[in-house]
């Protein structure tokens, strides 16, 4: 790796911890909650990568997952507020985190089960599939607000920690993005991350080799879910608000667009797509409330013109061979 | 439950299933014939609500408005084709979704600007307004028959294409072999475009016949899309049979699960857990039976035969 | 000698057409057995079946005395038998190196493993590193496997049969597409695996195969209608060419 390219990927991490936090400071709050939005949404992306990029499955429902997470912030909340399903109902931050994980690590493996079987195409459409199955059944849950959504009253608690401060809310998310980041690095260069590799540049041959692609899939799904669960558990405390809007597909899409704009199976690629995407966003609806038509016209702009996405234009030809 | 209730629900199932069919079969065709995933097919589905609403005010006449307003979704289908799908053939399925999902967002957010954020009812002539008595009475809206009956009739057309034409010949063909097809001196550009401007045609009509009962409104394609994609995954991509085949099976398992699991679901528990738990699972049925049917057979109902 | 693989009735067919009809073969522990056979006989279907990729419509198929007519195809690795493909079938995207530290690993228990660097594990390095040492690719460790020579990805694609402890290498037409000084190479490679393993090689070079055969094959739509040393099935090929017309 050439070290001139370490410098720009470390300053580049440094200005997204520092720079909101100085804006904030001199009072443009906003920029602090955009840099927030900006993070979780780039731990999902960190997450659908692992599965997208260095497994080259295309899912186009890790929404899913997202709302997953939420749901699981918001469900107990109300509960403890409410009353009803005592198990559950708590405003323990540990508790919600501990429950949308497991939920997501649920959902990712029994759909999982069905949608690996099958390939290209299918793939794709099964998990969307799936995620609007997920969709359909919050809107028909009257008690969670149905269509309308469900405001979550308190925040998740932790000791020390108070998510109800906007800048402890984004270090919380920021520290966790680089955290996930490089945990997502340390599992793409591991033994587990090279069969995925494998499988993706060849998954025929890796079964005759004596590999059950299947499992090794099936594990790297249930991470990527793992993974936007837990982006979804914050998006839920960010936001306060919780509705099956969060799992249309439109914002799978996102999400998958975040990957591959910034470059897949890469470590800096999910956060460089985050950003474009954010600022892009941010920009466009400035200038007009129809901002997804120039959104829409870019995206076919870079399907058509651009391939590899901006980190390929960053560092073309990487390789982490030895 | 009573009969007139359980038939309405019975001609309701089969409308939606022939709504699908026409819906999925431009899917499957495009897929089959030219190996591309077209998401933005629901946007087409919603263009034909939109112009023939528009259409309808204008010319005073429903039936009128349809007919002018298929030529239209085909020119759509056309510049979809040309512009976006024709670029992208020879990559891979992960950029025909992005870029079919940059397609839609500029349709509906042109629609949004066209006709604005609000659904647009469309009247029908009094002569399809009415009820029908069709069984001693047992009475059902005269639309929905038509609906069904036009649905059939698109179906039959198609099925008539593809099997007794040289078009049909050309295009059951190309699916098996582009490079025969070329060699055949026929000009496979201009059969992929008139097979996406097909595919067009029957989603627009879908949106079209349904528009008058549900209005048409911005988020319908992309509800319907996925309901459709369900179809061709149950039915295997790329075959005509199972898509019409699965496209009934779904219309009527959702439409009769969300009317009268409840009533199914109160034979064996109390009525309050039958109405909490009946829409939660009606609403995840068909997702599940397509998981069922794929996990025992993979490639779906019907695989088509070659590819 | 012991018997190795042994097929009994194996049956398979397409539609209406029988790729694989009625077949019986016996391969012993140790020797080199080629199959011959006209374009279309079935020597590809045969192969995959063995391996698994395929599963036949009827009869057996025992290797070391073990039935593994239906085992999954990942499975059979384990045992000990080994395929390459006659389409080259590696890891394109890889270099030289991960692809047969995969094709090590892959026998070496589960991978399972998520956290330490794959390659910085020297051990497996390092064997993998001989195994191309011992095709003539030590100088290429680190090249995608994209940017070698078609008769270096052949001579890859055998190392990867060589890293597993395999009894069996089920050598699809090794030779196929190589020029005369590779094909040379390859054929040198295979020589001096003799006596080694246990090797089914399918292959349409007829030099090759009766300089490297101990026993000979004759497949003819989809079954063995003769086995017997080189010699005696060189006359025999002689008269089945004045009935087939083609070798």
């Amino acid at each position: 790796m050439n070290p001139k390219n370490t410098v720009a990927k470390s300053l580049l991490l440094l200005a997204v911890l520092v720079v909101p936090l100085m804006l904030n400071l001199f009072g443009f709050a906003f920029y602090l909650d955009l840099a927030t939005r900006l993070s979780i949404l780039a731990i999902a992306a960190v997450g659908l990568n692992l599965i997208l990029g260095y497994g080259g499955m295309v899912s186009f429902g890790h929404a899913a997952y997202l709302g997953i997470g939420a749901y699981a912030v918001g469900i107990p909340a109300h509960h403890w507020l409410y009353g009803g399903m005592d198990m559950i109902a708590s405003t323990n931050g540990f508790l919600q985190i501990a429950l949308a994980l497991f939920a997501s690590a649920l959902f990712a493996f029994l759909t999982g089960l069905v949608c690996l079987k099958v390939k290209g195409v299918y793939f794709i459409m099964i998990t969307m599939a799936f995620a609007q199955m997920l969709y359909y059944l919050l809107v028909s849950i009257s008690e969670y607000g149905g269509d309308d959504g469900l405001v979550i009253d308190t925040r998740s608690e932790f000791p020390l920690i108070s998510l109800d401060d906007p800048v402890q809310m984004f270090l919380v998310s920021v520290l966790s993005l680089f955290l996930i980041m490089w945990g997502v690095r340390r599992i793409a260069r591991s033994q587990f991350g090279m069969v995925l590799e494998g499988i993706k540049g060849n998954e025929a041959r890796m079964i005759s080799l004596g590999y059950n692609t299947f499992r090794y899939k099936l594990a790297a799904y249930v991470i990527s879910g793992v993974i936007c669960g837990f982006a979804g558990a914050l998006l839920g405390n960010f936001t306060t608000f919780i509705s099956p809007e969060m799992i249309d597909w439109a914002r799978s899409g996102e999400l998958m667009f975040m990957v591959i704009l910034g470059g897949v199976a890469t470590t800096m690629g999910p956060l460089l797509g985050a950003i474009t995407f954010i600022v892009v966003e941010e920009v466009l609806s400035t200038i007009t409330v129809y901002w997804h038509l120039p959104f829409g016209l870019m995206l076919i702009g870079i399907v058509l013109f651009v391939r590899g996405g901006l980190s390929s234009l960053l560092e073309r030809g990487q390789k982490t061979d030895d | 439950m009573d009969t007139t209730l359980f038939v309405i629900q019975l001609l309701n199932g089969v409308q939606l299933g022939i709504l699908l069919f026409l819906v999925a079969s431009g899917l499957t065709l495009v897929f089959g014939i030219l190996d591309f995933v077209n998401l933005a097919h629901g946007a087409v589905y919603m263009l034909g609500a939109f112009i023939c609403a528009s259409l309808t005010f204008l010319t005073g006449s429903f039936v009128l408005a349809v007919i002018l307003a298929l030529p239209i979704v085909a020119l759509a289908g056309f510049l979809l084709e040309r512009f976006i799908a024709r670029p992208l053939y020879e990559r891979d399925h992960l950029e025909h979704v992005l870029g079919t999902f940059g397609a839609i967002l500029v349709i509906d957010t042109l629609a949004h600007l066209i006709w604005g954020p609000a659904g647009i009812a469309i009247p029908l002539p009094p002569y399809l307004d009415g009820q029908i008595e069709i069984w001693s009475g047992i009475v059902v809206p005269t639309f929905r028959l038509t609906i069904i009956a036009a649905g059939l009739a698109a179906a039959a057309g198609l099925y008539w294409l593809v099997n007794f034409t040289r078009l049909g010949m050309l295009i059951r063909a190309g699916a098996s072999n582009r490079t025969m097809v070329s060699a055949l001196g026929v000009d496979i550009k201009t059969l992929f475009s008139l097979v996406f401007a097909l595919g067009a045609v029957l989603a627009g009509l879908a949106g079209m016949l349904i528009a008058p009962i549900t209005e048409a409104s911005l988020g319908m394609g992309n509800n319907i899309i996925i309901t459709a994609f369900v179809v061709i995954i149950v039915g295997g991509i790329g075959s005509m049979k199972g898509a019409f085949y699965a496209a009934l099976f779904i219309g009527l398992i959702d439409t009769l699960g969300r009317a009268f699991l409840d009533d199914i679901f109160k034979l064996f528990m109390s009525s309050a857990a039958a109405e909490n738990s009946a829409p939660a699972l009606s609403s995840m049925l068909i997702y599940i039976l397509m998981a069922l049917i794929l996990s025992m057979r993979p490639q779906g109902l019907f695989p088509p035969k070659l590819r | 000698m012991t018997e190795l693989l042994s097929i009994k009735g194996l049956n398979k067919s397409y539609g209406g057409v029988k790729a694989t009809d009625d077949l019986n073969l016996s391969i012993r522990e140790g020797e080199l057995h080629a199959i011959i056979g006209p374009n279309g006989a079935g020597k590809t279907t045969l192969i995959s079946q063995l391996s698994g990729n395929v599963t036949p419509d009827s009869g057996t198929v025992h290797f070391a005395g073990r039935d593994i007519t239906r085992m999954s195809e990942h499975k059979r690795p384990h045992l000990g038998m080994s395929r390459t493909y006659q389409i080259t079938s590696l890891i394109r995207s890889m270099s030289v190196l991960d692809n047969l530290q995969l094709a090590i690993q892959a026998q070496a228990g589960h991978s399972f493993r998520f956290w330490s660097d794959v390659r910085k594990r020297q051990t497996v390095r390092d064997r993998a590193g001989s195994f191309a040492k011992e095709v003539g690719l030590e100088d290429q460790l680190h090249a995608r496997v994209d940017n070698l020579a078609h008769g270096e990805q052949r001579r890859l694609e055998v190392a990867m049969a060589l890293t597993s402890n395999s009894r069996l290498l089920l050598l699809d037409e090794p030779l196929a597409g190589l020029g005369g000084q590779e094909a040379a190479e390859m054929i040198d490679l295979l020589q001096s695996l003799k006596g080694q393993k246990t090797m089914l090689l399918i292959e349409h070079d007829m030099d090759a195969v009766f300089t490297l055969a101990d026993r000979i094959s004759v497949l003819v739509y989809g079954h063995i209608i003769a086995t017997d040393q080189p010699e005696q099935i060189r006359l025999n090929v002689e008269v089945q060419q004045a009935y087939l017309g083609e070798g």
